[in-house]
């Protein structure tokens, strides 16, 4: 959001060369390659097993591949010193499944766990951008005094997002942002990413199975197949691909509901206008 | 960053440069409050390198509390992406609202303790009322045994009963050894060293014994039910059972609770007798009691009812110890900690409930005069 875009959209943010992830003789990425551009937000889809949460987890650090570089915001992740590594974690924003919350901390106490990081910042300051950031992913201001036992599936989620948010990273990872939560919550879950990544500027990098999300927010999709990132481009570009799965994938009977939906939307948006 | 606030002449001037960040909104606020509401102010952004939530959160506050004095806010020199970030943060301003809190005052203190006595009351009468259940299945059991798990019971007498044997034998040994040391160095001041053979075999037989066998089967074995029923309950495993047509008494307590019965009073014996084995290699290293001389005294001075005194009790702690494993599973909801917290409260209450039955026991024997 701080920088000043020069050629727009080009620059990138990761970079994944020649990763290689396996786990004994099981090999999951060989020789994958990836481009994630600033202020773009990508959606990784692939079948299952295809390790689209292995390859969140390996440009976050969590896993080590066993070759290939990572680049992340001109930093490689892989040869950084530590005190780099920890400024560069000061950088992105990691939403789990079902947000990994500290479960001794209430959401507010959660969201402030990053900020603790920041020096000379008022505790009272500090609860207060908590408050702000709980506000902002749609959570009532009564749930920062909640523990996350006491919450639904869906304000967990949010109250994920609210902690990876803490810091306005530049980079958002966000895993299976809309799984298990019913068809509205979902759709009100893929607004919230797409109105924070504009007003905020983020770079989001987001892993999905929902086909709806993919229509909804996502300005360029990656398709993880055959142990590589098999193709990637806007939805359009995906309706044109020939590869049985991704053909199966983008034209099934669910594909087509979703498109379906997606264009009655952008109709009626035109009609507002 | 470098905020330059000019506050004579109306209207007010903040001048902002460089970076506002979470880094440096401390400052900023500090300064920003400095600001009397008593004037319109006029920010100028154009110098400001970045910003994030926590620098336009500074800025809403301020326009919120002029706006609240009557005064205004008015930016310029803003970039677009500044102004959208302002507007989304001041679209998400939170607006506080507090739950009404309840002053603790006698009344509600009172109330406290008379819920915890009708909670209290409520856990006795559950596991009162689980007691009956596993009666009624075994009941069941006895005049429908194709019903009966006898696999499960197998299985859980082993897991109960053999794999304990060696933690039971090995405690029991030491606590032999201990108490004929400690005994033989108190009697020996009146020359009664030869008494710690009474010693040993009242304390082991009567109560030692069993109570030590039952505390580690409790810590053992009702943590096991627990956690193996909780994490059933968690995963929904027990609704599928019901929904099957299976009946979760019968096939989960009471397998477990009679594996208990039938097993606790044979760990007892084992303990008895490792306790007897210890004591009497103690009493023979140092005081020199011969291993003939011992078992001799041991049979002269004991009287068969401190044995069946200590085994009449395993039974009742074997319920006691499932009942409350048991029971404690059950009560496991659908997240991870309430299976831990009910793991080491039915540990607790295990041995809390054994402890006390054992007192009641003690009580009652010497009032029948056994």
């Amino acid at each position: 959001m701080n920088q000043t875009p020069e050629n727009s959209g080009r620059e990138v943010a990761i970079r994944l060369r020649g990763i290689r992830n396996q786990f004994g003789s099981h090999v999951v990425h060989d020789d994958l390659d990836l481009d994630v551009y600033r202020g773009e937000i990508l959606g990784v889809v692939g079948g299952s097993g295809t390790g689209k949460s292995v390859l969140l987890r390996t440009i976050c650090g969590l896993q080590t591949p066993s070759a290939g570089t990572i680049e992340v915001l001109g930093t490689d992740v892989r040869t950084a010193d530590e005190d780099t590594r920890v400024d560069l974690e000061h950088r992105w924003g990691v939403m789990f499944q079902d947000g990994a919350l500290f479960s001794s901390l209430n959401v507010r106490e959660n969201v402030e766990v990053p900020m603790r990081a920041v020096a000379g910042l008022d505790p009272h300051l500090r609860s207060a951008l908590a408050d702000l950031k709980v506000s902002m992913v749609g959570l009532p201001y009564l749930a920062g005094d909640k523990f996350p036992s006491e919450l639904s599936g869906g304000m967990r989620k949010r109250a994920g997002l609210a902690r990876a948010l803490a810091l306005d990273p530049e980079l958002l990872f966000l895993d299976e942002p809309t799984a298990g939560l019913d068809p509205i919550g979902a759709a009100d879950f893929d607004t919230l990413i797409r109105s924070l990544s504009l007003s905020l500027g983020l770079t989001v990098f987001l892993v999905t199975h929902d086909l709806d999300t993919l229509h909804a927010t996502c300005d360029r999709i990656a398709v993880l197949a055959e142990k590589k990132v098999l193709v990637t481009g806007t939805m359009n570009d995906m309706l044109q691909v020939d590869h049985p799965w991704v053909h199966e994938y983008f034209h099934g009977p669910r594909a087509r509901a979703a498109t379906a939906s997606a264009d009655e939307l952008a109709q009626t948006g035109q009609k507002e206008r | 960053m470098d905020i330059d606030i000019t506050t004579s002449g109306s209207p007010v001037r903040l001048v902002l440069r460089g970076a506002l960040t979470i880094a440096q909104v401390s400052g900023l606020t500090r300064r920003l409050d400095t600001i009397d509401a008593t004037a319109p102010v006029v920010a100028d952004l154009s110098g400001l390198e970045r910003m994030d939530t926590a620098g336009a959160w500074a800025l809403v506050t301020l326009r919120t509390r002029l706006e609240q004095a009557g005064q205004s806010l008015e930016i310029s020199g803003a970039s677009d992406q500044l102004v959208s970030l302002l507007k989304t943060v001041t679209d998400a301003l939170p607006q506080p609202e507090t739950e009404a809190r309840h002053p603790t005052t006698l009344r509600t203190r009172i109330e406290a303790v008379g819920k915890a006595v009708v909670q209290t009351a409520q856990f006795l009468l559950a596991l009162i009322s689980f007691f009956g259940l596993f009666l009624a299945r075994l009941a069941r059991a006895v005049r429908h045994p194709s019903e009966f798990r006898l696999t499960a019971l197998v299985h859980h007498c082993e897991d109960v009963g053999l794999r304990a044997v060696p933690i039971v034998a090995l405690m029991s040994f030491l606590i032999g050894i201990v108490l004929a040391f400690q005994g033989s160095s108190q009697l020996r001041q009146f020359g009664a060293e030869v008494y710690v053979v009474n010693l040993l075999a009242i304390s082991i037989l009567r109560e030692l014994g069993i109570l030590l066998t039952s505390i580690i089967v409790a810590g053992r074995t009702a943590s096991a039910f627990t956690a193996a029923i909780g994490s059933m309950k968690m995963r929904e495993e027990i609704d599928a059972m019901r929904t099957l047509g299976l009946d979760p008494a019968m096939v989960l307590f009471v397998p477990r609770i009679l594996a208990l019965i039938l097993m606790l009073p044979i760990l007892g014996l084992v303990s008895d007798v490792m306790g007897l084995l210890g004591g009497g290699l103690m009493a023979w290293v140092d005081l020199g009691i011969s291993p003939a001389m011992f078992v001799t005294r041991l049979v002269e001075g004991t009287d068969i009812s401190h044995v069946a005194v200590g085994m009449i009790k395993a039974p009742f702690f074997a319920v006691i110890i499932g009942i409350v494993g048991c029971h404690a599973g059950m009560q496991v909801q659908s997240n991870a900690e309430s299976l831990g917290r009910m793991t080491s409260s039915a540990v607790v209450t295990a041995i809390f409930a054994v402890i006390v039955a054992d007192a009641v026991f003690s009580v009652f024997f010497a009032q029948i005069g056994m």
